[in-house]
This record gives C-alpha cells, structure tokens and sequence, in this order.
C-alpha cells in the first residue's frame, strides 16, 4: 500500500480542505454576524464586516414578538421523543437483522434504505389527509410519529452496522448463563453498543430537529418546532434580513452547541460503520 | 448428573446436511472429546447439546428428559467458548456472577459462590479488572469461572484452548483436567489438537462430515481404528497405507502401519527405501521416505539417527501392529 505523500502535495490537500471548510462555514458566519445589525446594515452594499454598530436588537425583538422558548421546546420534544420512539422499534429490528440474519436481510434493508429516496411531498397529500382525519395536524405526538418513521431506516442502518461488529459468542454465552431475550438486549447488547447507540441517537436527533418540510407542513402553532419560528420570518412582513438572521441563529445554536461536543461520535456514526 | 444421549440427532442449514443423524451415549462424569477435520460439524453437534441451534429432528436427552425443544438456559448446560466470550464491559467479578444473577440468587449466595470459584482458579486477585486487561490464560479462566459456578450438568468446551501459546495450553490443559477430576462433572470437550484428544478424553468420538465414525476409549482408537479413516485421524504423524503385493501378502486390500511400529535399519528389512527429508527432533526423528514401488512413508525413530537426504536404508513393520483393511476401508482385524 503507497500511502506516502509529499509535503507538496499534503499541504495542497490541506489547503484545499481548508477552502471547503470555510465556503461551507461562511453562510453560518454571515448569518451570525448579520444577526448583530441593523436593518440598514444588514442590506447595505457594499456589506460591512466587523466595523458596525453591534446591536443585541434583533433578539430583544425576536424574542418579544414571537415566543422562542416555546418553539425550541417543542423542537426538544419532537427531536427527542421522535428518537426515543425509534430507538425501541430500531434496537429490535437491528438486533434481529444482526444475529438472526436470513437470505433476504441485505435485500430488507435495502429496501428499508429506499424508501429514503423517495420525496416526502409524493406521500404530503396521503398522510396530511390521514393527520386531518385522525386529528393529528398541530400535535406533538403526530409529529413525532412522522418523524419517527421518517428516521427509523437510517437509525436501523446505523444500529444494524454497529451490532455487525458485537461477536455472536457473547449474546450465546448471556443465553446460556440464563438470560431471556430482553434481559440479553438490556445487560449485554447494549452496554457494549453504547458508543454505537450515542452517535444513532445524537444523528437523529440532529435530523429530527432540522427536519422542515413535514413540521412546516402539519404544524401550524401548537406544535410548531424552531423551523416554523424561522418561517415565520421570512417573507409576509418584507424582508427582515437582520431579524431573519437572528431567529435562524438563535435556532441552530442549541444543534451546533450539541454537535460541537460530539464530533466524535458524529463522525463515526456518519461513517456508518463502514470503516473500522 | 448429567448422562446426555442422542437419539437420532439431524441438522440441516438450508439444504444442506451437516449432521445427518447420530446416536450417541454419554454417561455421568464422562470426558468426552470430539475430534475431526475442520467442518466437520464437531461444533454444530456441540452447539445443538447446548441449545443454541434449533435440532431439524431427533432426540437430546439429558438424564432422561428430551430438551430438543428447550431453550439452553433451561439445559442446566455450561459452555466455554474459544473466543472466551466474556462480557467486556463487566468486570470478572460480575462476568462470573452474571448467570447466578440471572438465576435470581441472593447476594450473599453470589459471593461466596464467585469468590470459592475465583479461589479454585487463581482469579481472586482480579475480581475487580475488566477482561480487557487480563492475559489470554486469565481471560480462559474467568471463562471457565463463569461456567462453573452455576454448577451445570455438563460443561461444553468448543477449542478453548486454540488460542493460547503453546506453554499456556499445556498448563491449561492440566488445569481443566485437574477440574474435571475434582468437579466429576461430564464435560464435553471439542478439540483440533491429537495430543489433548488423548490426554485428556475418558472417551472420543471421532466425526467426519456429520457422521460418528467410532467412539471408545484414547488407545482402543489407537490400537484398533474401526476404519481407515480413525486410523489416518489419530496419531501423528499419520499412519502410511500401502497397497499393492505388501497388502496382498496380508490377505486384504490396504495395510496400515504406523510411523513408530517400523524399524529402521541401513542393511536389511522387508521394504527398501531412499531418504528425502529427516526432521531431527533430539529425542526422536522423522524420516520422510521414498518406498521403492510404494511411495511415499513417514518413519518415527526414536532417539538420533545420523541419515540424511538419499541415504538409502530398509524398513521392517512391526507385525502385530500392522492394520488390515478391505476395499471400503473398513478394518478387517489382525490376520
Ligand atoms: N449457520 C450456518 N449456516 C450454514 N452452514 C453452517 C452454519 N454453521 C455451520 N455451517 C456448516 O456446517 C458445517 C460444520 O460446521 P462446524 O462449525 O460444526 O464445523 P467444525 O467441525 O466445528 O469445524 P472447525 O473444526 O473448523 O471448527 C460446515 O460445513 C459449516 O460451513
Ligand atoms: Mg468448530
């Protein structure tokens, strides 16, 4: 294996990871940095960069005329319960997939994967009638059953490789030390599949809550996560640029913050288990 | 007690036959050794006794009672598997004591009982480690810690030693024999290795593609293979099989011969040889021989013969060891 690089060509690829990583970075800085200006600021050209009057306007406002707490609450729930709820169905799924494969296992979970490709409007009309009917639209609980749903293929995926690596040999000898089934899953499997468990969790999580198109489209305030707060800012009233800024910024924060302590267990659990 | 028998027991995985139905009788406080080439269903049988693979029919009965369909806690079976399978995110002391919680026992009942066990194999020191910072024989004994504590009907031994070091083998293979003198409890032992098939088996049953080819004790297979099979299996290296007039002499279709039963001598004999290979091993030396008009031999002299490559010399069978056997391979007896 030729894994030597010259220094030429290591700083080249450095510099270059370098420039996506900013070009990615930059809309967020931006954001953050247009959430601390003025109205005026916010669109004058050409665009000032450090040098304005930094103003905490934006979010004293932001804050009066619609409430924050409220939104974000409901995005903990809906984030959290939604991966709750997955996490029971995933486990059991994954567990069965694992250590009890049959021929048609690969072929199951690719098709569980497939149904990720398929463009949610296609089923908007069905499942908003089914939500209408069921008086389900602007709740909770509806909600987290989209978005359970919505996860549970990728949370299967993601469980399934990890529990690939625990050896069989383990969960046979917790059977025959007299373990029932659930009992093998709590004590043995999934202790040793934390790490596993943590970055399935903390990823669906991150998706639940940036989730936008069934939480904008079933939810009208009740339930309305931060997604529905951002919405909120964007076209009726003009264009708010500043004020926009500062509900976006003020609804990625808690993610970011989140994501930011657990690279780690981010990166292993985007790898999905395919390099070890 | 733990008599174990099996009455007609067949596994398929898919269409595939890997046990196409054996009988099998083990009696209370037996040690009982599986030996055959790899793939030959030593594990699967091992694993069906356990409970871990579903029988596709017969029998199992355990003192009586048939448990095919049982579920392996319910067996009152202990297994020591070659991986260890210790749980890793539990110390030993909880590693050993996890069946007895299962089991619901008192605190108190637990303790003592991981703490006599821990005595009798030297692991009273690391109760509190995790297995991850236990050396492969350390791992193999928590492994047998946690089998013998729940005090089974028998304990199932699939490779436990395959992989230690050579020195650790053999003082791992004393221990478990020293446990089974002590615990007289039937134990089970799978096994690759001659040397531990012999040593330490009360009884082994040799197996080829799911079939039991003969079951008696280390040296009735040594001394009287009931097939040719049996007889290349055991002892190594393995026996020379010689057609042609040499069998004709002997009134069947194959001589057998083993490598040790043939003297060696640099002037007379009944079979003229040339030398390829002598492997000196100090006590004893293997020569690998060209027969004229017989192929190729394997001779075990003891001590140290000073032969190398195309030295010729002559090799005379001892002849109440030689083995007969028919066209089928079946042996035929002493002539
Ligand atoms: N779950 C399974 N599905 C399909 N075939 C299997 C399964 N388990 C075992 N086999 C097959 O059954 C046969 C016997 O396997 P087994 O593991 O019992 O052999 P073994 O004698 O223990 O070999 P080794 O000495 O290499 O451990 C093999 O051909 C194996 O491929
Ligand atoms: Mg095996």
């Amino acid at each position: 294996m030729e894994n030597k690089q010259t220094p030429l060509g290591y700083i080249s690829f450095s510099v270059f990871a370098w420039i996506v990583g900013l070009l990615i970075f930059f809309p967020i800085f931006w954001m953050v940095l247009t959430s601390f200006k003025t109205e005026l600021e916010a669109v004058s050209i050409p665009p000032s960069f450090i040098s304005f009057d930094w103003t905490l306007e934006n979010y004293a406002e932001v804050q009066e005329r619609s409430n924050y707490f409220k939104f974000a609450m409901n995005s903990v729930i809906l984030a959290v319960g939604s991966t709750l709820v997955g996490l029971v169905f995933a486990v059991t799924c994954a567990w069965a997939m694992a250590f009890n494969p049959t021929k048609r296992t690969k072929d199951a979970l690719l098709w569980m994967l497939s149904t990720k490709m398929m463009p949610p409007v296609g089923v908007l009309v069905p499942i908003y009638l089914v939500f209408r009917d069921w008086g389900l639209l602007d709740t909770r609980f509806g909600l987290i059953m989209v978005l359970f749903l919505m996860n549970l293929p990728i949370m299967v995926w993601m469980l399934y490789t990890y529990f690939k690596e625990i050896p069989t040999d383990i969960l046979e000898a917790a059977r025959m030390d007299g373990a029932t089934l659930p009992k093998e899953i709590i004590f043995v499997l999934l202790p040793m599949a934390v790490p596993g468990i943590a970055s399935t969790m903390l990823l669906n999580v991150i998706l639940a809550w940036n989730e936008a198109f069934w939480t904008l489209n079933l939810t009208t305030s009740d339930a309305a996560p931060l997604t529905a707060f951002i919405a909120s800012y964007s076209s009726p009233e003009g264009l708010f640029w500043a004020k926009l800024s500062a509900a976006s910024t003020l609804a990625v924060a808690p993610i970011l913050v989140i994501g930011w302590f657990s690279q780690k267990q981010l990166v292993r659990g985007l790898t999905f288990g395919a390099v070890k | 007690m733990g008599a174990i028998r099996l009455e007609k027991v067949k596994k398929s995985f898919g269409t595939l036959d890997v046990i196409p139905g054996v009988d099998l009788d083990i009696n209370d406080g037996e040690f009982v050794v599986f030996v055959g080439p790899s793939g030959c269903g030593k594990s699967t049988l091992l694993r069906l006794i356990a409970g871990l693979e579903d029988v596709t029919d017969g029998k199992i009965l355990i003192d009586g009672t048939d448990v095919a369909n049982e579920a392996p806690a319910k067996r009152g079976l202990s297994m020591v598997f070659q991986s260890y399978a210790l749980y890793p995110h539990m110390t030993v002391y909880n590693n050993i004591a996890f069946g007895l919680k299962m089991a619901g026992e008192s605190k108190d009942v637990i303790d003592q009982k991981v703490q006599s066990a821990a005595k009798i194999l030297n692991l009273t020191d690391y109760l509190d480690r995790r297995p991850g910072a236990l050396s492969g024989g350390q791992r193999q004994r928590v492994a047998i810690g946690r089998a013998i504590v729940r005090n089974p009907a028998a304990f199932l031994f699939d490779e436990p030693l395959s992989n230690l070091d050579a020195a650790l083998r053999v003082n791992m293979r004393l221990e478990i024999t020293g446990l089974h003198q002590e615990l007289k409890t039937t134990m089970i032992y799978v096994t690759h290795d001659q040397v531990e098939a012999m040593t330490m088996a009360d009884k082994i049953v040799v197996l080829q593609a799911g079939r039991v080819e003969q079951v008696g004790k280390p040296m009735e297979l040594y001394n009287s293979p009931a097939n040719k099979f049996v007889a290349g299996f055991i002892g190594s290296p393995k026996m020379n099989f010689l057609g042609g007039e040499l069998a004709a002499k002997h009134n069947c279709h194959e001589i057998g011969i083993r490598p040790e039963h043939l003297t060696v001598s640099t002037d007379r004999g009944d079979i003229a040889a040339t030398v390829k290979i002598a492997e000196h091993l100090g006590a004893e030396t293997y020569l690998h021989v060209e027969a004229d008009g017989l192929g190729p031999m394997t001779v075990r002299a003891t001590g140290e013969m000073p032969l190398g490559e195309h030295d010729k010399i002559f090799l005379t069978p001892e002849q109440d060891r030689i083995h007969r056997f028919d066209a089928h391979g079946l042996a035929l007896g002493p002539s």
